[in-house]
């Protein structure tokens, strides 16, 4: 389970998270939305603390992400698995190192046949050919990279994923294949999962809940249904883009 | 944008002028606390040799090869230069061995760690700001965080590492092949004998001179990997970042090896 409390994050005097209450429940997928820039990174940074807030509670599987001492925290960390938005691949290394890093139990880390299948396996798992395992980052485009990224964050079996915007910058059709990859991982892996978005469709597809971000706090939490029913102007006026589209889809 | 800027504005004169000069001095004392800090977690990450070894290898190769034809050929030209220099102010007033003495003893005690170190500053220092740079804004240092790996272990200790064992290296052969240079000049343009021209370096030459040169070089090594490592290591976020963080990775290393080269020769001179 994943909680945060009352979260409060500024940089400067510029304030992001004003007083965030945010619950995942364990085993399920929560779709965060909101506009770009309203600080669904930020929050999702939160989670693998790679920033603290300045007030409030980040917990995950109960643990305190602020107070978790440095090796608590390290291995926390390797229960999650982090979905980049744009892949953050190593640009030195191939797709095979790039994925082998994200094994972090060390003793399978230097187990070259471990590797050798678990790589091939989350290669298979994001739908790409084995032979992309010996190309450079460079060399991929970007739908690929973002797939290459979500193979290295299942590389050590987490039991949370956390994706930032998996499907930005994809056309149609790779974002739709980017949602089935989601949706697929969820049954396969049984994880709970936070997707960062701004994709009103694609995320009413692949979470169980919703939640919409807007002025630095949670507006809105409920299923698809809810959301499509909602009467608060906020939540229309986002939703509002999407809107034909999913009621097309409907019929 | 207006609105900040007619809030500064806003600020009457009198926080204005003393924050003005506030500012500079709360900025230089975060980023010493911050180079502190660092400094602690590279200790810190010494015990995970598993991590930092193979990639420690790895920049030993790229800085100890790959700058040893651009270290070789500034050094054999200093060395010609100081040979054909000694020759124009000595020659008639002093004895020709002298010349040995003149060009061995400012290639070892100065030219060979300075040049050496300033080179590698830019070669190295550009590279190692603008690749960790780039890691930053492009996130891959969050992911390795994120991976439950140590960014510390992973990417600064082996680069710092490859400076602390090749720079000395690089620096023993600069003098070398400096000396080298130094002396087939003087032979060719002042038609010193090889005798007088061996004569003249032993007469003078001290083996702490090459202690002297060799810790100077390890010095060096240190600055010239450290400034830059932390420089790209907290790079701001975009290109802007990376090359702002790029230049003064380059500026902050050079102008420490001016200073620590004084600094060290008050020191460790007898006067």
């Amino acid at each position: 389970m994943i909680e945060l409390k009352g979260v409060y994050k500024a940089f400067g005097r510029q304030v992001v998270l004003d007083g965030v209450d945010f619950e995942v429940r364990t085993g399920e997928t929560v779709a965060l939305l909101g506009p770009s820039g309203t600080g669904k990174s930020v929050l999702l940074k939160h989670i693998v603390g790679l920033l603290m807030p300045d007030r409030g509670e980040v917990l995950v599987g109960g643990l305190s992400v602020p107070r978790l001492p440095r090796r608590e925290l390290t291995e926390l960390r390797k229960r999650i698995g982090y979905a980049f938005q744009m892949g953050a691949l190593f640009d030195s290394m191939s797709v095979y190192e790039n994925i082998r890093l994200g094994i972090n139990d060390e003793t399978q880390y230097r187990d070259k046949a471990y590797c050798d299948e678990r790589v091939a396996e989350c290669l298979r798992l994001v739908n790409l050919q084995p032979e992309v395992s010996n190309k450079l980052p460079a060399a991929l485009s970007g739908g690929m990279k973002k797939r290459v990224g979500i193979a290295r964050a299942i590389a050590g079996k987490p039991s949370y994923l956390l994706y930032d915007e998996p499907t930005s910058g994809l056309d149609p059709v790779n974002a739709d294949a980017m949602d089935e990859l989601i949706e697929r991982l969820q049954k396969e892996m049984k994880v709970t999962s936070v997707v960062v978005s701004h994709d009103v469709r694609g995320s009413f597809k692949v979470a169980d809940r919703i939640a919409l971000l807007h002025h630095g706090r949670i507006r809105k939490v409920g299923t698809a249904e809810e959301f499509v029913n909602a009467k608060d102007e906020v939540v229309r006026e986002f939703l509002e883009r999407d809107f034909q589209l999913l009621e097309t889809d409907t019929e | 944008m207006d609105h900040t800027t007619s809030a500064t504005a806003e600020i009457p004169i009198f926080v204005r002028a003393p924050r003005a000069v506030a500012l500079p001095f709360i900025r230089s004392s975060r980023h010493v606390g911050r180079f502190g800090l660092l400094v602690v977690e590279l200790v810190r990450g010494l015990p995970e040799w598993r991590q930092w070894l193979p990639r420690a290898v790895e920049q030993c190769y790229s800085v100890g090869y790959g700058s040893l034809f651009i270290v070789l050929l500034t050094s054999g030209f200093a060395g010609a230069v100081t040979s054909l220099q000694a020759g124009y102010q000595f020659t008639g007033s002093v004895p020709l061995y002298v010349m040995g003495a003149v060009v061995t003893e400012s290639i070892i005690l100065e030219l060979g760690p300075v040049l050496t170190g300033l080179i590698l500053a830019g070669r190295i220092g550009a590279r190692y700001a603008a690749e960790l740079g780039t890691m930053r804004v492009t996130e891959q240092i969050d992911a390795l965080e994120a991976l439950g790996r140590n960014p510390v272990s992973h990417l600064l200790i082996p680069r710092i590492v490859a400076g602390v064992l090749m720079v000395p290296a690089l620096v023993m052969l600069a003098n070398l092949f400096g000396l080298l240079c130094g002396w087939w000049a003087a032979k060719s343009s002042l038609g010193i004998t090889d005798a007088d021209f061996i004569y003249g370096t032993r007469y003078f030459f001290k083996s702490f001179d090459l202690w002297y040169s060799l810790i100077k070089a390890e010095v060096f090594g240190i600055v010239l990997t450290l400034i830059p490592c932390y420089v790209g290591y907290t790079a701001d976020q975009g290109a802007e970042g990376v090359g702002k963080a790029t230049t003064a990775a380059v500026v902050t290393a050079s102008v420490t090896i001016l200073i620590l080269d004084t600094v060290l020769a008050r020191l460790l001179l007898p006067s």
